[in-house]
């Protein structure tokens, strides 16, 4: 190898340089002031978790297997995924082998930030070596992914169908200006390399592309302007790329180790929430997985479409977006790379002044509240506000726990206090944190040893909020689970065919998906729903919008109960009354809680 | 003269006098806010209306008759379960029309 030019320099390496100075420069000012915008304890545990060893390493893997490779997209859809972590892995390892050739023939320019990008226009091959073309070799093969790549890409902006997206995301202006500037590095690369093949030498992409158009590519004057012409193409894409979307690339980087380093969203606008907007990479797998796009009007209220307008701080649609939500979490689930996007609605909601007193930001008892039932050593029940509406299931647990001989006491017979989580989900945290002092006080002092609950709003909130310590607080379906494993209850099966309905708190809200289904399967038969697990769709009636009216609303249930009955059960079986609510208004067979199902099938002896 | 007792003040409305601007803003905020029969079901299944004499049809009622102190001051024991969106037959969002409330009425308390 040897240097072609004794400077090692060229003018057509300005646009880059300057572009990359620019994105270096913008990308160290907005991590510090991320970092200045974290709360003092948590900016402590980020800085204490990046020297853990355990995990930096899973750091490390995160980056590698989320940013580069894009594993979770892969699982989602073979062809997506090969798009994305084509670019993405075929990039990196164009720009690691540049190094390693910089490094291995021109030690002396390893300090020039361009020179393993240009490295086949500076340094020409003399003798062709093995060495030489192994890495020549690579870096026209990476190349070859990249530009596979790119050719996805554009087809998708065709036909997303073939990608598994129904809904693609509308792009803004300069976000087109970052992709096409994106799409057109590579070929200029391949164009400009393909020049200096036959100087510098080139593999079989290179090389082949300079013999096959020899008339053009042999044209030396034509060199030059190529290599220009990708420079500037890298240099538009770095100057744009803050502006755009692929600001995630970056900004990705940063929200793996605050993840792993535990923080929550504090605040809708500063420190994590930032990091969650701009990494997000407008890929809009969202929109399909929204239970809102049902209705087509509803698909620019999805999360891809709040992060958007965060970035650009159009308040009045942020409002909208925030409120309209239904927080199944769905979105969450399903993102790639981690926003959440019903906690950062529910902080956007927390921002506002509910402008009003209320009666739980006081301290002290409120009159006419419930006495804590004496529960020492046996089960308390609270069956909260929305059980209250579905009184089948109070009898149906009452049922279970007189057969199962368990003791218990019911905390909210008679009314009790909510248990706090629609007041926090609609941004009311001081009241929401009245509401849960009140309500430990009441469990803590009745002296029960374990809180059953039916209603999964309650049991993520007691789960996620509350500190009951020596109370174990369980869902009934994973009671009855319990119950039937040490055998206290048993049931006879008939021959029905059950589907479950997962429903948002329970599932995604607290990853209890499986003691349901067996449950279920000691029932009857099992089936499963179109989508299900953490790809369930919300029944519609959730508390977590503030705005759909119920006219919206019913064209998500009926979409929910289209996707559960997929396979044609005989019941729907759900966990929470608001779903069995929401469904036994519309649903054309019955639907049941998991309690009636287990109560109505109880052995005759243990009646 | 004190008798050690009065006449008590006459609790009658004048619909004619009462000033409803805020009303007209309601129901441009949550347009549900005119649908309400009044049928007390919101009423009947509010927990909170146990220990706070919570009403959300007495609520309606005192906004549209002008009465917005009172109305205000029943809000605040609201723990916005929402069972009063459940039960109403008029499928009123009755959590938008509160917090649409404490939106309107509570900056004008301030």
């Amino acid at each position: 190898m040897r240097e072609r030019f004794l400077t090692g320099y060229n003018n057509f390496v300005l646009p880059f340089l300057i572009g990359m100075v620019f994105i270096l420069t913008y990308c160290l000012v907005c991590l510090f002031r991320i970092l200045h915008q974290l709360p003092h304890e948590d900016r402590k545990r980020f800085l204490l978790s990046l020297v853990n060893p355990k995990i930096l390493l899973k750091n490390i893997r995160d980056i590698f297997c989320d940013c580069l490779l894009h594993l979770k997209i892969w699982k989602r859809n073979k062809l997506l995924g090969y798009m994305h972590s084509s670019i993405a892995f075929g990039w990196f390892m164009l720009i690691v082998i540049g190094h390693i050739e910089v490094f291995l023939y021109v030690p002396h320019r390893a300090k020039f930030l361009y020179y393993p990008i240009f490295f086949r226009y500076f340094v020409a091959e003399t003798e062709s070596t093995l060495r030489g073309g192994f890495f020549f070799f690579l870096m026209d093969f990476f190349l070859l992914v990249v530009l596979s790549g790119i050719f996805l890409a554009m087809l998708k902006r065709l036909r997303s169908r073939m990608f598994g997206m129904r809904r693609t995301t509308n792009q803004s202006l300069l976000d087109t200006i970052g992709l096409y500037s994106l799409w057109s590095i590579f070929p200029l690369r391949l164009l400009a390399e393909g020049f200096t093949a036959e100087i510098s030498g080139g593999s079989f992409l290179t090389k082949s592309l300079n013999h096959v158009f020899t008339a053009f590519l042999g044209n030396h004057v034509n060199m030059l302007p190529t290599w220009w012409a990708y420079s500037i193409a890298l240099g538009v894409f770095f100057c744009v790329l803050p502006f755009t979307r692929y600001m995630h690339i970056p900004s990705e980087m940063l929200l793996i180790p605050l993840r792993n380093a535990g923080l929550k969203i504090r605040n809708a606008r500063k420190g994590l929430a930032k990091v969650q907007v701009y990494s997000c990479p407008s890929c809009g797998l969202c929109i399909d997985a929204c239970p809102m796009s049902v209705m087509k009007t509803h698909a620019k209220d999805t999360t891809v479409y709040l992060n958007r307008q965060i970035r650009r701080g159009n308040e009045k649609r942020i409002e909208e977006i925030s409120d309209k939500c239904l927080l199944c979490g769905k979105c969450t689930a399903i993102c790639p790379v981690g926003v959440q996007g019903d906690a950062l609605r529910v902080a956007q909601r927390a921002m506002r002044n509910s402008g009003m007193d209320s009666v739980w930001k006081t301290s002290g008892k409120i009159a006419g509240t419930p006495e804590p039932p004496q529960s020492q050593g046996k089960t308390l029940y609270f069956a909260g506000c929305m059980t209250a509406l579905t009184p089948s299931i109070l009898k149906s647990v009452e049922t279970l726990f007189r057969a199962s001989g368990n003791e218990y006491e019911i905390l909210d017979r008679d009314g009790g206090i909510c248990c706090g989580r629609p007041m926090m989900t609609a941004g009311r945290t001081e009241e929401a944190e009245g509401m849960i002092r009140r309500n430990t006080e009441l469990i803590l002092d009745s002296g029960a040893d374990t809180l059953l609950v039916s209603c999964p709003i309650c049991y993520r909130v007691f789960t996620e909020n509350y500190n009951l310590p020596g109370v174990r607080v369980v869902h009934h379906s994973v009671w009855l689970k319990e119950m039937l494993d040490s055998g206290a209850l048993e049931i006879a099966p008939d021959n029905q065919r059950y589907v479950w309905h997962d429903p948002c708190e329970l599932g995604r809200g607290c990853g209890i998906y499986e003691q349901p289904r067996e449950v279920l399967k000691a029932a009857g038969e099992l089936v499963e729903a179109g989508m299900h697990h953490k790809e369930s769709l919300c029944c519609g009636g959730s508390l977590g919008s503030l705005t759909l009216n119920f006219e919206k609303r019913r064209a998500m249930t009926q979409n929910a109960l289209e996707n559960i009955t997929a396979e044609n059960p005989d019941v729907i079986v759900t966990g929470c009354p608001l779903c069995l609510n929401t469904f036994g208004r519309f649903a054309d067979r019955p639907v049941k809680d998991i309690s009636e199902i287990a109560a109505a099938l109880l052995k005759s002896d243990c009646k | 003269m004190d008798f050690g007792f009065s006449i008590s003040r006459s609790s009658t409305v004048n619909l004619d006098s009462v000033a409803l601007e805020n009303f007209t803003k309601l129901q441009a905020l949550e347009p549900d806010a005119l649908k309400c029969i009044s049928c007390g079901s919101c009423t009947a299944t509010c927990p909170a209306g146990k220990f706070s004499g919570m009403s959300l049809r007495k609520v309606i009622h005192n906004l549209q008759r002008g009465r917005e102190k009172e109305a205000v001051e029943m809000l605040q024991g609201c723990m916005l379960c929402g069972k009063c969106s459940m039960v109403c037959p008029r499928a009123i969002n009755t959590r938008h029309l509160i917090m649409s409330i404490h939106k309107i009425y509570g900056e004008e308390a301030r």
